[in-house]
């Protein structure tokens, strides 16, 4: 027997040479022993620590010349909340986050195809973004100070205002929180939410039960289920997943809110350039749609007008995009390929959507809203 | 064949009547009978329910519209291709194992055959059920070859089969870079299915050469070294697997030096590898302490040194013996990599997940989560099953 | 290994000499395993240096600002996160008692009627073998949560077994209320267990000496029963009061509630596990080789004899070092209640880790914490398994 296995033995090691140094996985320890034989693998599985993609991206400063030499951005997303990231039938991520994803990839390549989403969980989403894995994260994150400064990222313009609310059957006769007492809340781990929610209660004195999941979809099934009488998230979560409840008019969004949650992309301390692009990526969109440039009219516009202004957003005149370090029709490549932030907003979020979430605060200025992009000069 | 009747005694009639088997099987006392009424109505009451909401209430087009994204995740389109060839090979590969080693009477083999079957049932467009049951076909190609009187295709079996695996994985993974005849498929668009069974084979295939070296080292004189084997085999194996994933996940990146960027794939990889080569560490021991003092006697008596007393005689014998824990490792490894969907990689649960997130199949949770079941059930089942009668005919792991 | 080496000593150099070679291998070795992995801590002290952290344990004693769940002990949001870790602790290892408990029993039964003679429960059991053996533990306790626990009815039309509510919210259960005699009652119940395990002594001595062991897993347990049952109605006011659960408001008060959660990951636990148990206990029987029980048959034991006293002591032994293992998997396998919402360390450990952005140091404890109770488990297992060896040789 051992003549017949020794070369299928000797085969094995041989096999798993090749495949350490083409697989590229590392094995973290080397355990070395007496049969040779063996050792060989082993270490020749360490000595190949993972497979560099490309050039390195930086920990920390250069990042846009590491985006650069990559050809393409990538931001940490969400796979899973219907209407701002989740994978559609054909395997491609779509959502309103991945829009503004699309939209750092155009005003660094022209090109709104040049990204790539890494699907993160709510708890590796920070480490992510620390390590260098990521160059954006756009993930439905709330902007917070301990997030600022602690877990060292940089919050650019918010792209989408949100609030807790609760949804309650409206069969309980819950008004207010105060009617939730003794009750059970079911919320998402990992999440601002949760700790709102006990801070809350704790302040007005209130005890429950919270039921805690990893999943939302898992924690939507249970509220429907009756196992919590009332489910907390950002109020346009609750709006969006209303309307594919079995029936949704058996249910209410409480009209209390109970937090400012700012949503918005989020890159690293430490790298101002690239924050400024990213910020000013989100800002295009605001300003488009200020100035009713979309992406139909974006050429004409660009040929056409006479305003200032707008001049200087496409590029036709002075040199802003060069301060940014990206090329001069920069913003006129985010409108034309991806829209301006009305247009966004409505292919994800729209009236003609499954996950319809009215405007409110999310609207520009001049309308009552929230969106305010500084001068372009 | 003329015999005169009188003389044929009548069959044991008690032995054939239904009625007879009944009571002897079922109804043999009281207590037999109240076991058997009880059987009964716990097979109807989870059997009724279960039956009409599979036939009337389950929506199964949320599987009918997400099967690719089940099968292969978020892969090329115009590569898949690929996959196809990588699984005829295998059904090829395996007929081929199978007839030459297979001689004869055991049919049990055909077990395999029905997983294509199977899959055949899925709501898939015609072309692609042509694609998967001619998957039986290469399987048939490759036992009726195997089959061939050759006393060299044993041999050639086992190397075509440890082949396999290394070009399969560069034909899925490709090999020429961006463009050109097999261009690079990330390992993070890998997915489904496909993504399931990869960190299942290559988990086993990279932790063997690891476990036998801890096992080896455990085994060790030297004090340090067997301790760290220790130290090691005992850390990993004293932590759930969620907890290394998650640190893997987390600290990997942290660990590397910053320039090198590894694919939350890569570093579930790790994770399933570390795993899987700590409980194979475990199994390998076992398999060396079962080799007879008297070899390791034998061999020093014919002068060999203690290397080559390992690797000539002692480690083949411990390797054969290992062999059939070996097909129960990979199954509850196929099992426990479910768990990456936790760190929100797209394996088959984490599909279902997010094929849960897609506004359009909100609320089909029971759907998805018992074709998951489903699929991973005639995937075991299938393997373990066939394994044991492989072995049963082989004599493989007897003595 | 010992050659003849005193003779040749002076003639090998050092660079041949086995000794030497054995001590300098052992150097290297370990110079390269302390580096690798001071390599990797450097990294990543150096990557969280850059982002201005310092990995410490400092943070443990901050406020923990999240709720939980279920707690065995009390639990607010102003406790600090060693004390929320504490909660999740105590929550994995009470599951884990439980699971393991009703493990063993459902295995048991599993193995043996596997082998029974009744064609449709011997049938019966090996195709739920089979079926469970081979799904992933995570989808079924994915579904068994969603499909099962969370289907039952509301909470207002809950299922009642006289004062024993059935909803999705749990199960409701009278619950006992310590009054002022408790605490005496306690020292009784101290009594009656040191008399119990005095007769278990006395019992096995008797049982020794006449080669007839007394029943002890009946006569123990009863004498422990009897007694407790006295000391409750000597003392002048019960020492609990029944609580009946009753709907108030959104939920049940009073009484116990066993939430969904649990009882999900409970019975998901015990269904899994007891697969593998079953599996356990039938090859642990079939073991017993065939000519003992025909002599067993042959002494005129009963069948339940046969099984207490000859099959199951021999079984043990084949039985008790693969049992380990499972209790060790069943134990580890209750992290994936993070899957379903019931607060394990694992699920509080994610939660504090998001919220104080702690990463390494959480998965450090977390890792540092299983392994210590895995590690706890064995050495308990194998007292046990050398126990029922010495009793066998």
């Amino acid at each position: 027997m051992s003549r017949k296995l020794f070369p299928v033995f000797a085969l094995l090691i041989v096999l798993s040479m090749v495949l350490a140094a083409c697989g590229g996985a590392a094995a973290p320890e080397a355990p070395a022993e007496e049969a040779a034989a063996v050792e060989a693998p082993a270490e020749e599985a360490a000595a190949a620590p993972g497979e560099t993609e490309g050039p390195a991206p930086a920990a920390s400063g250069d990042t846009l010349a590491t985006v650069q030499a990559r050809g393409h951005v990538i931001c940490g997303g969400n796979s899973g909340v219907p209407g701002f990231g989740f994978l559609d039938t054909e395997g491609t991520f779509t959502g309103f986050d991945i829009d503004f994803c699309k939209a750092v990839a155009a005003a660094v390549f022209g090109d709104a195809e040049a990204y790539e989403i890494r699907p993160l969980s709510s708890q590796e989403r920070f480490t992510a973004l620390q390590s260098g894995e990521i160059d954006v994260l756009i993930r439905n994150t709330t902007w917070t100070l301990s997030r600022d400064t602690d877990l060292g990222a940089n919050f650019v313009a918010t792209t989408f205002y949100d609030g807790q609310g609760f949804i309650v059957r409206k069969a309980d006769g819950i008004n207010t929180l105060e009617d939730l007492d003794g009750g059970t809340v079911c919320v998402q781990t990992g999440t601002t939410t949760e700790a709102n929610l006990a801070d809350t209660m704790a302040a007005r004195g209130l005890s429950y039960e919270p039921v805690v999941y990893e999943d939302v979809e898992t924690g939507w099934t249970t509220y429907e289920e009756g196992r919590c009488d009332a489910y907390t998230t950002d109020k346009s979560g609750l709006v969006a997943r209303q309307i594919l409840l079995t029936v949704p008019d058996d249910h209410v969004i409480m009209d209390e809110t109970i937090s400012k949650e700012p949503l918005g992309p989020v890159v690293r301390h430490g790298d101002d350039q690239w924050f400024d692009i990213v910020q000013w990526t989100v800002f295009a969109t605001f300003f488009a749609e200020e100035h009713g440039i979309t992406a139909a009219n974006a050429g004409d516009m660009m040929a056409s007008t006479a305003n200032p202004r707008e001049k200087s957003f496409f590029g036709t005149e002075g040199e802003l995009g060069a301060f940014l370090g990206l090329d001069a029709d920069w913003a006129y490549n985010v409108v034309s390929q991806v829209g301006n932030y009305a247009e966004i907003y409505d292919r994800n979020l729209g009236p003609d959507t499954l996950t319809y979430i009215p405007r409110g605060l999310n609207s520009l200025y001049t309308d009552g809203g929230l969106l305010f992009a500084p001068a372009w000069r | 064949m003329t015999t005169s009747t009188t003389e044929v005694l009548a069959p044991p009639t008690e032995r054939y009547t239904v009625l007879g088997w009944l009571r002897r099987n079922l109804f043999g006392s009281i207590g037999d009978s109240i076991l058997t009424i009880i059987a009964i109505w716990l097979t109807y009451a989870m059997l009724k329910p279960s039956l009409s909401w599979g036939f009337s209430v389950a929506k199964w087009t949320v599987i009918a519209d997400n099967l690719k994204l089940f099968m292969v995740g978020r892969y090329p389109a115009e590569e898949l291709w690929r996959v196809w060839v990588v699984l005829y090979l295998l059904a090829a590969v395996v007929g081929f194992t199978w007839g030459a080693w297979v001689k004869g009477k055991e049919k049990a083999g055909y077990v395999l055959l029905g997983i294509p079957v199977f899959l055949a049932l899925l709501p898939f467009s015609p072309t692609i059920r042509m694609m998967i049951l001619a998957l039986d076909l290469f399987g048939f190609l490759g036992i009726i070859l195997g089959r061939r009187d050759n006393p060299k295709f044993k041999n050639w079996s086992i190397i075509s089969l440890l082949l396999y695996f290394p070009v399969g994985i560069l034909l899925i993974g490709g090999l020429t870079g961006e463009t050109g005849f097999l261009p690079t498929v990330k390992p993070d668009l890998w997915g489904g299915l496909m993504l399931t069974i990869l960190l299942a084979v290559i988990g086993i295939i990279f932790s063997f050469p690891i476990g036998v070296a801890l096992a080896l080292g455990r085994q060790s004189k030297l004090p340090i070294i067997s301790w760290f084997s220790v130290g090691v085999i005992e850390l990993v194996r004293g932590v759930p697997l969620i907890t290394i994933l998650f640190m893997m996940d987390l600290m990997l990146p942290l660990f590397l030096p910053a320039e090198i960027r590894v694919e939350g794939v890569i570093r579930a990889f790790v994770a399933i590898t570390l795993f899987s080569a700590a409980y194979m560490a475990e199994n390998v021991r076992g398999g060396l302490q079962a080799i007879p003092r008297g070899q390791y006697e034998a061999a020093h008596a014919l002068g060999l040194n203690g290397f080559t007393t390992m690797a000539f005689i002692i480690l083949p014998q411990a390797l054969k013996a290992v062999i059939p824990i070996l097909v129960s490792q990979f199954i509850g490894l196929l099992k426990d990599t479910t768990l990456v969907m936790i760190l929100s990689l797209f394996d088959v649960l984490g599909i279902g997940k997010s094929v849960l997130g897609n506004p359009e199949y909100v609320g089909t949770a029971k759907e998805v989560y018992v074709f998951v079941a489903a699929l991973f059930w005639v995937l075991s089942y299938g393997l373990s099953y066939a394994s044991q009668r492989l072995e049963t005919s082989l004599g493989v792991g007897e003595r | 290994m010992a050659k003849t080496k005193y003779s040749t000593e002076e003639a090998i150099p050092f660079w041949r000499d086995e000794r030497v070679l054995r001590v300098l291998g052992q150097i290297v070795f370990l110079v390269v395993a302390v580096s690798f992995f001071y390599y990797l801590y450097n990294n990543m002290i150096t990557a969280l240096a850059a982002q201005g952290m310092t990995p410490s344990f400092e943070f443990l004693g901050r406020t923990a600002g999240f709720d939980i769940g279920e707690s065995l002990i009390n639990y607010v949001r102003s406790d600090s996160y060693a004390r929320a870790l504490v909660v999740g602790i105590l929550n994995t290892i009470y599951v884990s008692i439980f699971g393991i408990f009703f493990a063993t029993i459902f295995g048991v039964i599993l193995g043996v009627s596997r082998l029974s003679k009744n064609f449709l429960v011997a049938k019966l059991s090996s195709i739920y073998l089979e079926i469970l053996r081979n799904i992933p533990l995570l989808v079924l306790l994915v579904f068994w949560y969603s499909g099962v626990f969370i289907t039952l009815p509301r909470v207002k039309e809950a299922i009642t077994f006289g004062p024993i509510f059935l909803s999705n919210r749990g199960i409701a259960v009278p619950w006992g209320i310590p009054t002022e005699t408790w605490a005496s009652y306690l020292i009784i119940l101290f009594l009656a267990l040191v008399v119990s395990i005095v007769v278990s002594w006395r019992l096995k001595v008797i049982g020794d000496r006449t080669g007839r062991p007394p029943l002890r897993i009946l006569w123990v347990p009863l004498t422990f029963l009897v007694l407790a049952m006295v000391g409750w109605l000597v003392l002048p006011q019960s020492p609990l009061e029944i609580e009946y659960p009753a709907l108030k408001g959104l939920n049940f008060t009073g009484g116990y509630v066993f939430s969904p959660e649990f009882m999900a990951l409970l019975s998901g636990l015990v269904i899994y596990t007891a697969a593998f148990v079953g599996e356990i206990v039938r090859a642990g029987i079939m073991s017993v080789s065939k000519g003992q029980h025909e002599a067993a048959k042959a002494l005129g034991l009963t069948s339940f004899q046969t099984l207490r006293l000859v099959i199951f002591p021999q079984a043990m032994r084949v039985i008790v070092p693969p049992l380990t293992s499972q209790y060790l998997n069943l134990t580890k396998n209750s992290s994936l209640a993070v899957a379903i919402g019931f607060p394990d360390l694992f699920a509080i450990g994610g939660t504090s880790l998001n919220q104080s952005g702690r990463a390494v140091e959480v998965i450090a404890l977390m890792m540092g914490l299983y392994l210590l109770s895995s590690l706890l488990t064995s050495v308990f297992m194998n007292w046990y398994n050398d126990k029922i060896k010495l009793v066998e040789r």
